[in-house]
This record gives structure tokens, sequence and C-alpha cells, in this order.
């Protein structure tokens, strides 16, 4: 039979803060376990929480972003389950009345295009981890509680994603998309991205939803992709072989490449939310989301569908408007050199190639000195030999490449009649080259236009050096 | 009259980790019934239009600033765990994670 | 018969400012005054008596060069075993937190720090504050000090019995649904309640965090109301602490109109109680002070609202209490399962499992809406008879309990008939309104009487005003249990 692939997601990314959603200790990763610890994430006996207002502002400039409708009044609940990585034996999460509801993205697969509709983001704190499973074979697992308490957002989809290749489309977009505004760095081998996938199939054509299955904790784009392929096929052959997909939670194994059922007590799953009595109703006054609205930079789809409007083409504009950085500083070097085309050209080209590694903050230049630079060029100033060694000593030191150009005199000579003279001496000296170029050796001009460029120190513009030699030697 | 059999309170049991014996479960399951018995005194009121509420006074939304603290040393954080090895608490095995 | 463990705070703090004793000596009287009870389990632990002298020389080196922190500055406090201090032990009278030491003080415990105040140790208490004897202590029950057989009332029954006993003329408790009240009136002390949010939580151990408060106990008003002034303020790291407005209109002299609820002068009131009420309208009534009867119908409904959202706040926030990160561990736990089932089910007392249950069944899928939500709508509803009552009065007088203290097990077969005993003091948690215990006389037994005055939220300062205007009038607090 054929199959309707059903998928809804659950991303969880963490707000770059400092310190953790409600208490003073740190969010850096990869610290040694248990050192980025205090008494309110460890959940000692009295501690109390207190919301941190920039992981709030980030939440809510997600919500922002990705078009959600913003509850002025939202709540925070208990979420309960014992687990040795939960410190107070709950999770402060929000349940019944989340802070963002409704928004979403518009993503591209295969030339078609859909809108895929958030039901709702939440803050959440995140749990602590176990770190070596059996240490030393001894039977036990170590607790760290490095991660507990890191502010998250939860952003949950509507079952809407038909493909693995529409949920790796959208959650680039989302990624891209939170990283532009400043809200998550989007790190998924470090964790700070993560996504849950709810899988289920029906025949084609049926309206009911299929039984699902939660796909948990999937770290990279690959992974995901496998992962649903592998669950789509593993339900088909159950709903063909007449058997039954049953609702649980698998884990993808990358070794095995299989899903595989995490046996929990279904039955010990009554997760009992209410309201924490700790935290006061969470408000968020009207005027200050209107604010941080206003804030918000272009994002990264209509930044990338402008760029086409320009006439910029689709796979240039999706490179340019990956990272906010890259975007911000080709718009610069635009601006500055006013040709589009080989703006386009030297900050794909030139500029990306010297950041692959480092990231385009850490240049020894800036836009507006790329900018200076195409513009000589497409201005005829200088020589694309001259613009390659400025561009060499811009990565070795920064700097201005138009004060260069003015100071050392690096100008080329466009000038018919200061190269003219040139010419004549050189034909006058050279003689029996003129008679073998005239008797057919046509590539002795090479010769000729090397000569011309010695004696002008490369200044002299090549095309018209080409021009004045072929009207001499051919007339 | 609320009453609960002995499988409801044995998963509330499980669901609040505390172990009882069987004769200490029968009590308790006394106990809940004789509680909710006098609980069900509140069905005679009609709350259909009335708002919950959470706290006896009105509390303003409060935030603290993103300011990375000392927080606790490790062995400190450690000194009070039943079983650690150093560097963190210890457990028997958690399978899957 | 000793002279300086019998004056209050406010004497206390006279006496070592003009010289008449130093805090050395009254330390070293706090514990041979101890040492003396010990048949009344008051205390869990003490500090080192040679930290306590040497605490003491500091505070009155001091004031003899002039610099007193405060009007506590070398008096002896008492704190109950739920709050942390730093370096004492925190077991909430619980077997699970056996030895367990945090590693931070409780605000309050900042606060009174920072007076100068000299905290002696912890005070016995019910198990994680669940508890109106001090019979559910892991640690044995606290004896009331005027006579042995009674229990002192709970769940602060160390902090109050400490104070009636004279070791220590003000002490700290927490509570929840009348565990300052109770135990201040059953022990013929003075106790507050302070209003919700008045009074920071941090480092304090929760059982219900929309009802607990942290709250002074002492020998009379004006020490409760010292001990309340060190003790307020919005603390940043809580965020249900909030400053007490600046209320201009607090009545320091004049007319005050107190209403008397009917709903609470019932059956089940004892004549004795009831007779010692009707005298303090009357001394009231000489100082300007009028009773106007009013209604709060919904006062009955009190007791199930308030063990449905107490269990079920206590059922969360006891759930941290693992044996992973502290406390102490069942030895033979094997599996993880064990670790939680055996470490929670043999460290925990039957009062408590019995809450933690109950207030499971309250969060549980299903029943959250007949029970939980439903309990927080019947709150609204107590809430708004308190409302509409103080649109006419000042205050509201009430019994703080029905009869006079209980004797040891009279009431631990049937949890329900202890819950019931609670009837007077939870509305005022539900409403998060301030509520104040005095002494108001002895039965014929000789066991204290206590009344009950309830305040308009953050109106602290009305129920100190006519407490005092009581006490100048009475001479029940001079009485001492022999
Ligand atoms: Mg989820
Ligand atoms: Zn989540």
């Amino acid at each position: 039979m054929r199959y309707e692939t059903v998928i809804g997601l659950e991303v969880h990314a963490q707000l770059a803060t400092q310190s953790k959603l409600f208490s003073e200790s740190g969010t850096a990763f990869g610290e040694p376990a248990n050192t980025q610890v205090d008494a309110v994430c460890l959940g000692l006996p009295g501690v109390l929480p207190v919301p941190n207002g920039e992981a709030v502002e980030l939440a809510l400039r997600a919500g922002l972003g990705l078009g959600c409708e913003i509850a002025e009044v939202s709540e925070w609940s208990r979420k309960h389950y014992f687990y040795p990585d939960l410190p107070k034996g709950y999770q402060i999460t929000q349940f019944e009345r989340p802070y963002a509801e409704g928004g979403g993205l518009p993503i591209e697969v295969k030339g078609k295009e859909k809108f895929v509709q958030l039901t709702r983001i939440h803050m959440e704190e995140d749990a602590g981890k176990s770190v070596h499973d059996d240490i030393g074979a001894s039977g036990r697992s170590l607790m760290d509680y490095n991660r507990a308490g890191t502010p998250l957002i939860e952003i949950v989809t509507d079952p809407d994603l038909r493909s693995p290749d529409e949920v790796v489309a959208f959650l680039k977009l989302l990624r891209q998309t939170l990283r532009y505004i400043g809200v998550c760095d989007g790190n998924m081998e470090q964790g700070n991205f993560r996504c849950d996938a709810n899988v289920s199939i029906r025949p084609m054509g049926e309206e009911k939803l299929g039984t699902r299955v939660e796909l948990k904790n999937i770290n990279s784009f690959k992974f995901i992709q496998s992962a649903i392929e592998y669950e789509v096929a593993r339900q088909s052959t159950l709903l063909d072989s007449g058997e039954r997909v049953i609702q649980e939670t698998r884990l993808w194994d990358a070794n095995a490449k299989k899903t595989k059922s995490m046996r929990t007590k279904e039955d010990a799953h009554d997760y009992r939310y209410f309201p924490d009595p700790d935290l006061p109703l969470l408000r968020l006054d009207r005027d200050h989301i209107e604010k941080v609205r206003a804030s918000l930079p272009e994002l990264p789809h209509v930044r990338r569908q402008r760029y086409m409007d320009m006439g910029i083409p689709d796979t240039d504009a999706a490179t340019l408007t990956e990272e906010r950085e890259v975007a911000d500083f080709f718009e610069t070097v635009h601006q500055v050199a006013g040709d589009l085309k080989l703006s386009v050209n030297w900050v794909l080209n030139e500029v990306l190639r010297e950041c692959r590694d480092t990231g385009i903050s850490q240049l020894k230049f800036d836009a507006r000195s790329i900018g200076e630079l195409v513009k000589l060029i497409s201005d005829g100033v200088i020589s694309g030999k001259i613009a390659k060694e400025l561009f060499a000593e811009l990565i070795k030191t920064g700097g201005s490449p138009a004060r260069w150009v003015e100071e050392r005199g690096l100008a080329q000579v466009s000038d018919s009649s200061a190269i003219e003279p040139i010419i004549d001496g050189l034909l006058s000296e050279h003689a029996g080259n003129v008679a073998a170029y005239r008797s057919g050796k046509k590539n002795i001009l090479g010769f000729f236009v090397g000569q011309v460029m010695k004696a002008t120190q490369g200044k002299a513009n090549p095309k018209m050096v080409n021009e004045l030699l072929r009207k001499k030697l051919d007339g | 009259m609320t009453s609960l059999d002995e499988k409801a309170v044995e998963h509330l049991a499980t669901l609040a980790r505390l172990k009882f014996s069987q004769e200490e479960l029968k009590t308790i399951r006394g106990d809940l019934e004789q509680i909710l018995g006098h609980v069900d005194q509140l069905t005679e009121l009609n709350t259909d239009a009335v708002e919950p509420t959470s706290h006896g006074v009105a509390l303003a939304a409060k935030f603290r600033e993103d300011i990375r603290g000392a927080g606790l040393e490790r062995d400190i954080a450690l000194a009070e765990a039943p079983e650690n090895l150093g560097e963190g608490f210890c457990v028997p095995k958690v399978i899957d994670g | 018969m000793s002279k300086m463990c019998d004056i209050g705070i406010g004497e206390m703090t006279r006496g070592l400012e003009s010289g008449a004793f130093t805090s050395e000596a009254l330390i070293r009287e706090v514990l041979s005054q101890v040492e003396r009870d010990q048949a009344l389990n008051i205390w869990l632990e003490l500090k080192p008596s040679d930290v306590l002298l040497a605490e003491a020389k500091t505070s009155d080196e001091r004031r003899s060069e002039g610099k007193a922190l405060g009007p506590l500055d070398g008096v002896p406090i008492g704190i109950k075993d739920n709050i942390n201090v730093r370096g004492l032990k925190t077991q909430c009278a619980s077997k699970l937190l056996e030895g367990y030491r945090p590693p931070f003080n409780a605000t309050v415990v900042e606060k009174l720090l920072a007076q100068g105040a000299i905290l002696v140790g912890k005070l016995n208490m019910d198990e994680f504050a669940m508890g109106s004897s001090n019979e559910y202590s892991a640690y044995g029950g606290v004896k009331n000090p005027w006579d042995l057989t009674r229990v002192p009332g709970g769940s602060s029954g160390g902090s109050a019995a400490a104070v009636a006993a004279r070791h220590v003329p003000g002490a700290l408790g927490t509570d929840t649904g009348g565990s300052i009240r109770q135990p201040a009136s059953f022990c013929g002390v003075v106790g507050l309640k302070p209003t919700y949010s008045a009074v920071s939580r941090y480092g304090v151990v929760a059982f219900a965090s929309s009802l607990d408060q942290v709250g002074p106990l002492a020998r009379t008003v004006a020490d409760v109301e010292t001990l309340f002034e060190a003790l307020r303020g919005e603390d940043p790291l809580d965020s249900t602490s909030q400053e007490l407005p600046h209320s201009d209109s607090a009545p320091s002299k004049g007319h005050l109109r107190v209403g008397v609820p009917e709903e609470y002068f019932g059956e089940g009131l004892s004549d004795e109680v009831r007779g010692a009420l009707e005298q303090a309208k009357a001394v009231w009534q000489q100082f300007d002070v009028e009773f106007v009867p009013i209604n709060l119908p919904h006062t009955h409904y009190g007791i199930a609202t308030y063990y449905l959202i107490a269990t079920a706040e206590a059922s969360s926030n006891l759930s941290r209490f693992d044996g992973i990160r502290y406390g102490q561990r069942a030895s033979d736990a094997r599996t993880l399962e064990e670790v939680y089932e055996e470490t929670r089910g043999r460290g925990f007392g039957k009062e408590v499992k019995r809450r933690i249950m109950l207030g499971t069944f309250v969060l549980s899928s299903g029943y959250y809406d007949a029970y939980y939500k439903k309990a927080q709508k019947v709150r609204t509803l107590i809430c708004q008879d308190f409302d509409k009552a103080f649109e006419t009065v000042d205050a509201i007088l009430t019994p703080t309990t029905p009869s006079t203290a209980f004797r040891a097990g009279d009431n631990l077969k049937d949890p329900l008939s202890m819950y019931l005993a609670d009837v007077c003091t939870i509305n005022c948690n539900l409403a998060g309104l301030p509520g104040l215990s005095i002494p108001c006389g002895f039965d014929s037994a000789g066991l204290p009487i206590g009344m009950q005055l309830l305040g308009k939220p953050f109106g602290e300062a009305t129920l100190f005003e006519l407490g005092k205007r009581y006490e100048n009038a009475t001479q029940w607090t001079e009485r001492r249990p022999s």
C-alpha cells in the first residue's frame, strides 16, 4: 500500500545567555562535570527560582521572529518525573499557558513552497546528564548537573511535514532564523539545537492520523533524515504485514543505522503538571513586545527573496544570506562599490574563502575595504593583477585600498597619449619582431604587451595596450 | 463518596516513588478515602464562573539580571552526596539517556 | 528563677545597652536553661557552647565600642529546623535529612545575623512542617512546658515551647496552615504569620509554596513586631517576596473596628476559649475598639481546600528528596528504582507519606480539575469573603484554636480529626493574610488560651496596634510555666 508520512517536530533550542534560567551558574559547554552548578540548579532544600530576564527577552525575540502570537500573561508549570538528571523531581516549563502560540516559517522543497505552522513555543529548563554509564564496570552512573537549569525554548510544529526533506529544510531555516535574531547559536554537536520528531504514516487519502512514534534527541541533519526514512520504512512494513504500530519513544542508533525502542514504564507517565507556586505569572508588557518586534533584524528568508528580486541568482542569494554577518558584509561592499555583480563575486569567492574556518568577524579587513577594492576595479582604476596584490595585503594587515592606490600611485594608466610614445619607442627598438608579427607570427603580440607593462610597472590598462598595439602593428 | 481501589493506591505509590508494605497500603487507602470523603463537600459549590487563585495576594513578575555568579564549588556541591566519585553524584546504572 | 531569661527582647536590648548584663551572661543562662529542660525535647541541635560564647563576647565588644548592629545584637534567637543556618543541620525533623548541613543561609537568617542576633540552634518540629502536635517529629515530640503530658502544637512546636520555657526570648517558625499561631496559642506566647510575600522564603525548606510564610514567635507583641521588622522585605532570591507598601493609613491611634465572624464561634469551640475571647473584647472596648458581627460564609470549606492545595504543592516540593545529591539514601538500594522507593519509603514518616500520596492523587491525570483546580476556585471564594469583610472592618478576631493543648496521642489515630483542628488558622494562609495569635488567658487546667487577629494584606501594623492595646492592659504574658 502507498502511505503518506506525517511528521510534527519538537525542537529544543538553547537560549544564548551567560547564566541559567533560574539561577546564577554559567552555561558554558565542555566544562568539567559539576563545576557550573549552584544551590538552585541542584535543587538543594530551600532554594527558589528567579527567572533570568535575558532568557525571557531572547525567547520573546524568537517568538516574534517566528511570527507567533505573544501572550501578555503566561504561566510557569512544573512537570514531574523521577530521573537522576532532574534534580528537583520536576522540570519548570510552561504547559497550560505558553508565552507564544501560532506562527511558522515558509519552506521550499524541490520548487514546492509550503508554510510550516507552529503550534506553540514555551520556555523551560534543561536537565543534567549521566556522564559515563557503568563507570569502571561498577554498575554505577555519574551525574553531571552543569546543564541542569540551562534555558531552552521548545518549538512545537503542527503535524504539517510530509517528508524527511521537508523536515530538514524546515530545521535548517529554523536554525538559521534563530541564529539571525541572536537567540541561539544553533550548535548541534553541543546539543544547543536538538530535535524530537513525531512520525506516523497513514494510507494515502486517509484523514485519520496513524499511531505516532516519537524519535528522540537527534542531533544532526543527516541523522534526522536517516532516522525518519528508517522509521517510515519500518512502519510501512508493519502495516503491510497486518501488524500495528505501537505508540512509543524510539532512539536513533547511528552505528546500527536503526531506531531502537526506548523501554519506559508507560504506566508511570503521569507528569502531574500544575502552575509553579514559586513563580508569579509571567507578564510581558504590550509596549515592550512591540519595541522588541521593531528591533528584530530582517529574517533570512525575507532577505534571500529581496536579493533574488535584485537579480542575484537563487543559489548565490542563498549563500549570501546563510549567515547574517555575511549578508551584512555583502550589503556594505555593495553599497560602497556600487557594482552588484562584482560585489557578489568578490564576497562569494575571495571573502568567503578567507573566512571558511574562522568566521567573518575574525578577518583583518572590513566590508568597507572590500567595497573600495571592488569599486577601484569596476571603475577601471586598477588592474586585476594589482587588485589581487592589494587583497593579499588586506588579508595580512587590513587597510584602505583607495588610500594605498593614491599613496603609491597604483592607478592604471588609461590615457592613450601616455601609452602611445612608449609603444612607438618599443616598436622601433624591436623592428625584427615587428616584421615577424607582420609576416604572420601573431603570437608575438604577447611579447609586446609584456614589454609595455614592464615599462609602465604594470600600471598600463592592458585592454588599451592590446588595442593600441594591434592598431599600430596591423595598421 | 470517593473510593480508591488497591490498584489506584499502588499506582500513586509508584508515581510518588514511595515503597509501602501491603499493610501500610491498606491503611493509607483508608486514610485517603476518609480525607477525600471530607473533601467531597466542595462539590456543593458551583464554581463554574469562578477564576482560580494561585496566591492569596497579588504578585508582580520578577526577573534577575543575566549575570554569571560564583555558584557552588564542586567539593561543596558534592559534600552531602550519599555517594560521589569526586567529579559527580553517583547512582546505580542509568539505562538509556 | 533566673531574671534575665524572664525578660523580653525589648528589655534585653535595654539591659545590654545599659550594661546591666552582657550577652555572654545571657548565653550562659540560655545554656543552663536548655540543659535543665532536656526532657522537653525542644532542640534538635545546639551550636557548640564555646562558639556561642565567643559570638556573645564579640557582640559585647561591639556594643561597648558603640557599634551595636541593631536591636537584636547579642540577643539569643532559636531557629526552626526547616530554616537553613550554615554550619548547623537542617533535618526538617526527618530521618531522610539526618545530618544534612546546607551550604547557605536562609535570607531570614542573614537578616538576623546582620543585626547581630545570636542563633542558638535548631528547634524541633513536625517532620517537614506537617502536623499540628509535634508528634510527627522523627526525633520525638516536644513536650508542652505548661503540662508535659500535652502537646505544644505544631508544626513550630519547638519554637513556641522554647519561648514559653524561657530558653530564648524569640524564635523563628513557619506557618503553612497555622503552624506558628496554633503552637503559640498552645504554649501561651505571641506568634505572627506575616502577609504572604512579606518575608522571604529563600533557604526555608518548602512545604506548600503558595501558603508558607516564615514568622516570629516571642512573648510580647512588641517583641514580635521587632522581629518582624528585622525579617520582612523584598528578596531578589525569592520571586514571591515583595516590599510592604508604605501604609499611610496605618492607624496607630484612634478608633478601630474589629469584625467577629460568626462562623468561627460555632459548635466545637470550648466554653473556656469562648469565655476568654468575650473577656478580651471587654478589655479592648475600653481602648476605643469596636466589635461588629461579620460573616465569612465559605469558612468551613477551608480545610478541604487547604488539604488539596497544600498536599499537591507538598508532593511536588518533596520530590527532590531522592537520596542522590543529599540526604540519607537507603543503604541497601541496588537499583535506581530502589534508590528512589526505599529512600523515600523509609526516610519519610507516616504523615509525610500520607500527604505526598494525597497530593499525588490530587494532581494526577483525570483528577486535577476536580480536585486541584476546584480547590483553587474555592480559594477565590474564601479570599472574596475576606475582601468583603475588610471593606468595613480593620481586623478580624477569632479564636486561634477551638480548644487548648490536647494530650499527646489524642489525635494520632485519626488524621482527619487532626486536620479539622486547624479550622481557625487555615483560611488566613489561603487568603495570604497576616495573622497574629495572642495569649488571652488560661483554662481551668492551667493551659494557655490564644486568640487570633487577622488583618488586611500588609495590615501587620494594625494587628500590632490592637495587640499592644490589649497586652498593655493585661498581664498574661508575665505568667510562666513552672
Ligand atoms: Mg516535549
Ligand atoms: Zn521540552
